[in-house]
């Protein structure tokens, strides 16, 4: 393929090989992450989901192989030069938001502002986490707030604020709906999809939850036998005949995300066109719906 | 080199002032543009955009909240800086934060209160976890089956066994310090076989049971409130109330047990040591020889010292293990909490043993065992 560019692809993984001991995580994996697309990483528990975000993003050393990322090989370690030049340009939302316990939400967005960029002025570096704040889908008051204070579902919007600090061009997301009441998950998972359009993201998201997926996903990958045994459309992945695949989105709870998706569209086509840019103002309005 | 933000500022005719943003308004290159912009003070009417080659959600706060506050036309905006610009505007983040400064005086004085009341509470406080801890330690007595003797036993060894090495080796060195400087000072006097009531009288009353107990405060005592501290923050310790198991029994009683059972034998072990250092010390410098040392300690030093600092340690081990399990109790919320706690447990345990050990001294004047 010729069109390896890391302008058409911010993702490149070729052939990595990941494990703990005598474990082995991940065989020869390979996989590719579309500029522009929301690609969905899903995959039986303990088949390595988190540890291959957590080799991309460098926490990771892995065993053997490549992953370049905006056509910087990371697989080798991350230098000084390339994480100045890399880190500023990704997101990472963690599993449980991973705030920093003793600062308020809006000094958590702070943090990364203050690392890479320590020019911009105290003002506005205020201004510009209140304001991730509030497009994460936060009330204003919660930039004052301690993490503690906030329920499971707040903190990963504190999460997604903090991660958005920068503007990345690269949003990894680790789980963000697990631990979301229905309404809570549906609301982030619009909100994401709100984001990546208003502000042109690539997002790399792993999850478990099949509305997600038929909801947001552009494409799917799925990871079995240790590597990536499929990429595509979930429409592509139903007709290909592995078991493991059939199962997943053809188990009970597969086929209620896929019949609630079908609803969901035809209410929707009618009020689709009406909506303005930009959508993430709605969300505003209706902050904290997962509750407490 | 990176490419910055800048701006230019041209007066056109009928009073028109129009300031064109250049370059990239991207959060890397802002820099200090928004101070500059700040500084003008001209009344601008047009904010220019086409001359910005790029633009995030930071340069499109900027744009928007200088024509905002300008009340400036804006023109020249590419599609997605459109787009940023109507985000940005919807979730605009400069309201003033609610709430009002106060003054000094009631910023002081409400410290004040507050630390008076903090403290009041904290002594009350600790006075119902103390009871807490008795009640336990009863209803485990009276049910023995309910008692944990393997956490006991693995306490006793994590506070006795494993601290014998350094506080064998300072009491030995601290013998030494009191020999050699009693010595030298007894010489004056021409007593200086006096160096051997000094050096094992006051190890085994006193020093050896004090030191331990700063030795054990400092190994245990902040131990036990950073690890229950840290089930407590994750949820560990509601986790076993759920499952009906008493953090009293399960995680109190036995380290406050295994700092009571421990301490006497520490501080016997730290006043033998102290002993030998004083012995090794005065054959080398004072040339009593080692064993007429030991010998003289038989005949010069009465029983009820001993008794004295062997009567004093589990006191002294019930203030530790109870300062550091409390502590370790009251962390929520985060982990700053947790290092704040556990300076706490040592410093409020190794303060209240040094007060007890002021009356114990003047008590047992009192009672005769001087």
């Amino acid at each position: 393929m010729s069109t390896d560019s890391p302008g058409e692809f911010p993702i490149i993984v070729e052939g990595l090989c990941n494990g703990f001991g005598d474990q082995l995580i991940h065989e020869d994996l390979s996989l590719k992450v579309r500029r522009g697309e929301i690609l969905g990483v899903v995959g039986g528990s303990g088949t390595g989901k988190s540890v291959l975000m957590r080799s991309i993003i460098g926490l990771q050393m892995p065993r053997g192989g490549s992953i370049k990322v905006f056509g910087n090989e990371v697989a080798d370690g991350i230098d000084a030069q390339e994480s100045i030049d890399i880190r500023p340009r990704w997101g990472v939302l963690f599993q449980g938001g991973a705030l920093f316990s003793t600062l308020t939400v809006g000094e958590n967005v702070e943090v990364p502002l203050r690392q890479f960029f320590p020019e911009i002025g105290d003002n506005l570096r205020e201004e510009i986490a209140r304001f991730k704040v509030k497009i994460s889908g936060l009330p204003e008051e919660a930039s004052f707030k301690y993490p503690n204070e906030l329920s499971g579902g707040m903190k990963k919007r504190a999460g997604l604020a903090r991660a958005l600090a920068l503007d990345p061009e690269l949003l990894f997301l680790d789980e963000p709906t697990a631990g979301l009441d229905p309404i809570g998950a549906a609301a982030f998972d619009q909100l994401t999809r709100e984001l990546q359009e208003t502000l042109g993201l690539t997002v790399f998201l792993i999850t478990h939850d099949l509305d997600t997926l038929y909801e947001i996903c552009d494409r799917v990958a799925v990871l079995a036998d240790r590597k990536v045994i499929a990429v595509g459309t979930i429409p592509e992945l139903l007709a290909l005949d592995h078991p493991w695949i059939q199962d997943y989105f053809n188990g009970p709870r597969g086929r209620s995300a896929q019949n609630s998706q079908a609803r969901g569209r035809a209410a929707k086509q009618s009020t689709e066109r009406a909506r303005a840019l930009p959508v993430v103002a709605k969300m505003m309005d209706k902050p904290g719906t997962e509750g407490a | 080199m990176r490419e910055w933000a800048d701006f230019t500022l041209e007066t056109g005719d009928k009073g028109a002032v129009v300031v064109a943003l250049l370059g990239p308004l991207r959060v890397s290159s802002i820099g200090d543009l928004d101070r500059r912009l700040e500084a003008l003070d001209d009344h601008v009417t047009r904010l220019d955009l086409s001359q910005a080659t790029d633009i995030d959600t930071a340069g499109a706060w900027i744009a928007w909240r200088f024509s905002r506050d300008w009340q400036a036309e804006l023109t020249g905006a590419s599609d997605k800086a459109q787009r940023l610009i109507a985000a940005v505007s919807q979730a605009r983040g400069d309201d003033e934060p609610e709430g009002e400064h106060e003054g000094p005086l009631v910023v002081t004085s409400g410290w004040l209160g507050k630390n008076v009341l903090g403290a009041w509470h904290g002594v009350y406080k600790v006075l119902g976890f103390l009871g807490e801890v008795m009640i336990s330690l009863g209803s485990v007595l009276m049910h023995p089956r309910r008692f944990r003797t393997k956490a006991l036993v693995h306490q006793m060894e994590l506070v006795g066994v494993t601290s014998l090495g350094i506080i064998g080796l300072m009491s030995f060195l601290v013998g030494i310090v009191i020999a050699q400087q009693g010595a030298v000072q007894l010489r004056e006097f021409g007593a200086e076989m006096l160096t051997v009531n000094l050096t094992g009288r006051i190890s085994l009353r006193e020093l050896g049971i004090l030191m331990t107990a700063i030795m054990v405060a400092g190994r245990s005592g902040s131990a036990f409130a950073a690890q229950i501290g840290t089930m407590k923050l994750t949820e560990e310790i509601d986790a076993m109330r759920t499952i009906g198991v008493a953090p009293m029994e399960a995680l109190v009683v036995p380290r406050v047990l295994a700092a009571m059972l421990m301490m006497p034998l520490l501080g016997f072990f730290a006043g033998v040591c102290a002993i030998i250092g004083g012995a090794v010390i005065s054959a080398f410098q004072i040339g009593i020889p080692f064993f007429t040392f030991l010998r003289r300690i038989q005949e010069v030093v009465p029983l009820h010292d001993f008794w004295v600092g062997i009567i004093k340690a589990p006191v002294f081990g019930l203030i530790i293990g109870v300062a550091g399990c409390y502590n370790g109790m009251q962390v929520k919320s985060n982990s700053e909490e947790v290092g704040l706690r556990t300076t706490m447990a040592v410093v409020a345990g190794i303060f209240m043993v040094i007060v007890l050990d002021a009356f114990f001294a003047v008590f047992f004047s009192e009672v005769g065992w001087g």
